[in-house]
C-alpha cells in the first residue's frame, strides 16, 4: 500500500520538483545577469564603463545589489491593504517563472508539453496585468495607482496586436503546441517565413510594451510617476518586482525565438551548426533578442502616453489585422495551409 | 514625398539608423575616468585647498598685511598680529573658514609675498564641520605637504600674472 502510494506518487512529484529547480535556478541567475548585462551595455553605448568594482569585471555586482535589498527594511505604509500589498510582488514573480513551463528547451525537453501552449502563454502574459494593479491600488498611493492604471492599459492594448500576430504564426504553423511550432518551422518555406518578417518586428515592439520596457517604460516614468506602481515597495518586496520584470523579459524574448527564430533550431542546416546542441542555440538567440531589448533602451527616448496608445490602437491593430488577412489569403490560395 | 516618408515609415529607417549609431558607439573607448585610481589633469590655475608658504630657511612669508583679509568676499580670513622680538611683523593667528571660502583665489592675488595660495589639492573632505575651520598650524602643514607643486604652479604663472 504505501510502496505503491511511493512509486506511483512521491516518486514522480519528486522528479517534476527536481526538473522545476532545473529550470528555475539558471533562470534566476541569467535574471541577476542580464541586470549587469544591461548596464554594461548601455554603459558601452554612452561611452561609460559601467560596473567594474565589486569582483572582476563587476561580475559580483548583482550579488552585491540582492544583498543590500536584502538586508533593508520591509517598509508597508499605513493606509495600505497589508494582505494585497505582500500578495502583489509575490503573484508577479510567480506569474513571470509559471510561463517557462511550456518553453520547449530542446526537442524533448519541456517540462509541460501540453496542446495548447501558445494560450498558456497568453493567458499568463494577461494575468500578469494583476500583479501590477493589485501592486497599485494596494499601496493607496497616488503614483503606485496612476502607475498601475498606465500599465496595465498599456498592457491590455498590446496584446490584442500580439494575439492577432501569434494567430498568423499558427496560420503557418498549424499547431499550439510550441515543440510542434517550432519543428514546423524547420520545412517551412522562405517566402512563408519572409511575409512573417514584419510580423516578428510587430510582436518584437510589442514585447517592449508588454514588459514595460524602454522607449514604453511608462508606467515608471520618473520625471511624473516616481517610480511607477513599486513607489511603495522596498526591500524583498521591490526586489520581487524588479526580478520578475526581468524575467519577464527573457519569457516574452523565449515566446519570440519559439515564435519566430526557429527555437532550438540551427540558424542554417550545416554539419557544424547541427552538432551544437539546440539548448545552446536556444540560449544564444534569447541572448540576441534580450540584447535587442536593451540596444533599443539606449537608443531611443520614451513615448508620449498618446503616442503609446495610438501606435497601440491605430497602427499595429489595423496592420496585424490586414496582415493577418494576407497571409492566410497567400497560404490558401497557395494550398500551403497546414492541414491534419 | 508622402510615399517616400511612408516608405520611411514602414521600414523603420530612421529608428534602424539610430539603432546603427548607438551600436556604433559600444565600440568606442569609454571616456569614464576610474576616479580614486585614475585623475585627471589639474590645471596650474586650480585653485584648491588653502596653504601658507614657508621661505627656503625655513622663515614665514606671511607678513601679516591683511591684504587677503580685507579682501575676501566671504569674510573667511581673520588674522591676528604682532611684533616679534626680533622686530619683524607676523601673525599670531591666521584662521581660515574653509566653509565660509568660496574658492574665488582673492587672497592670493592680493598676497604680496605669495604667502597664502591656493594649492592643487581638492581632496579635503571631513566628517564634521569643526575640522574645516583651519588655523595657522594646519595652513602651514598644508605648505610643507604641497611646497613642490605649489612653487612648480606659481613657477608656470609666473609670466602671465
Amino acid at each position: 500500500m504505501f510502496e505503491e502510494i511511493f512509486t506511483l506518487y512521491i516518486v514522480p512529484l519528486l522528479w517534476i520538483i527536481l526538473k522545476i529547480v532545473a529550470i528555475i535556478l539558471p533562470l534566476l541567475l541569467a535574471v541577476a545577469y542580464l541586470t549587469l548585462v544591461e548596464r554594461k551595455v548601455i554603459a558601452a553605448m554612452q561611452l561609460r564603463k559601467g560596473p567594474n568594482v565589486t569582483g572582476p569585471f563587476g561580475l559580483l555586482q548583482p550579488l552585491a545589489d540582492g544583498m543590500k535589498l536584502m538586508f533593508k527594511e520591509l517598509i508597508l505604509p499605513t493606509k495600505a491593504n497589508k494582505v494585497i500589498f505582500i500578495l502583489a510582488p509575490m503573484v508577479t514573480f510567480s506569474l513571470s517563472l509559471i510561463g517557462w513551463a511550456v518553453i520547449p528547451f530542446s526537442e524533448n525537453c519541456v517540462l509541460a508539453d501540453i496542446n495548447v501552449g501558445v494560450l498558456y502563454l497568453l493567458a499568463i502574459s494577461s494575468l500578469e496585468v494583476y500583479g501590477i494593479i493589485m501592486a497599485g491600488w494596494a499601496s493607496n498611493s497616488n503614483y503606485a495607482f496612476l502607475g498601475a492604471v498606465r500599465s496595465s492599459a498599456q498592457m491590455i492594448s498590446y496584446e490584442v496586436s500580439m494575439g492577432l500576430v501569434v494567430i498568423t504564426v499558427l496560420l503557418a504553423t498549424g499547431s499550439l503546441n510550441l515543440t510542434e511550432i517550432v519543428l514546423a518551422q524547420k520545412s517551412m518555406s522562405w517566402s512563408v517565413k519572409l511575409l512573417l518578417m514584419p510580423m516578428m518586428v510587430v510582436f518584437f515592439v510589442s514585447i517592449l510594451a508588454e514588459t514595460n520596457r524602454h522607449p514604453f517604460d511608462l508606467p515608471e516614468a520618473e520625471a511624473e510617476l516616481v517610480a511607477g506602481y513599486n513607489v511603495e515597495y522596498s526591500s524583498m518586496s521591490f526586489a520581487m518586482f524588479f526580478l520578475g520584470e526581468y524575467a519577464n523579459m527573457i519569457l516574452t524574448s523565449a515566446m519570440l525565438v519559439i515564435l519566430f527564430m526557429g527555437g532550438w533550431l540551427p540558424p542554417f542546416e550545416i554539419h557544424l551548426f547541427t552538432i551544437i546542441p539546440g539548448f545552446i542555440w536556444f540560449a544564444l538567440k534569447i541572448s540576441f533578442v534580450l540584447f535587442l531589448f536593451l540596444w533599443v533602451r539606449a537608443a531611443f527616448p520614451r513615448y508620449r502616453y498618446d503616442q503609446l496608445m495610438r501606435l497601440g490602437w491605430k497602427i499595429f491593430l489595423p496592420l496585424t489585422l490586414f496582415w493577418l488577412i494576407l497571409v492566410s489569403s497567400v497560404l490558401f490560395f497557395n494550398k500551403m495551409l497546414p492541414v491534419n | 514625398m508622402l510615399l517616400s516618408k511612408a516608405a520611411r515609415n514602414m521600414f523603420l529607417t530612421e529608428l534602424l539608423s539610430g539603432m546603427f549609431l548607438t551600436f556604433k558607439y559600444m565600440f568606442k573607448k569609454p571616456v569614464t575616468i576610474n576616479y580614486p585610481y585614475e585623475k585627471g589633469k589639474v590645471s596650474s590655475r586650480f585653485r584648491g585647498e588653502h596653504a601658507l608658504r614657508r621661505y627656503p630657511n625655513g622663515e614665514e612669508r606671511c607678513i601679516a598685511c591683511k591684504l587677503c583679509e580685507a579682501i575676501c568676499p566671504a569674510l573667511a580670513i581673520t588674522i591676528e598680529a604682532e611684533t616679534r622680538e626680533d622686530g619683524s611683523r607676523r601673525t599670531t593667528k591666521y584662521d581660515i573658514d574653509m566653509t565660509k571660502c568660496i574658492y574665488c583665489g582673492l587672497c592670493q592675488e592680493a598676497c604680496p609675498v605669495d604667502a597664502i595660495v591656493e594649492g592643487p589639492n581638492f581632496e579635503f573632505a571631513t566628517e564634521t564641520h569643526e575640522e574645516l575651520l583651519y588655523n595657522k598650524e594646519k595652513l602651514l602643514r598644508n605648505g610643507e605637504i604641497w611646497e613642490k607643486e605649489i612653487a612648480a604652479n606659481i613657477e608656470k604663472e609666473y609670466p602671465y600674472r
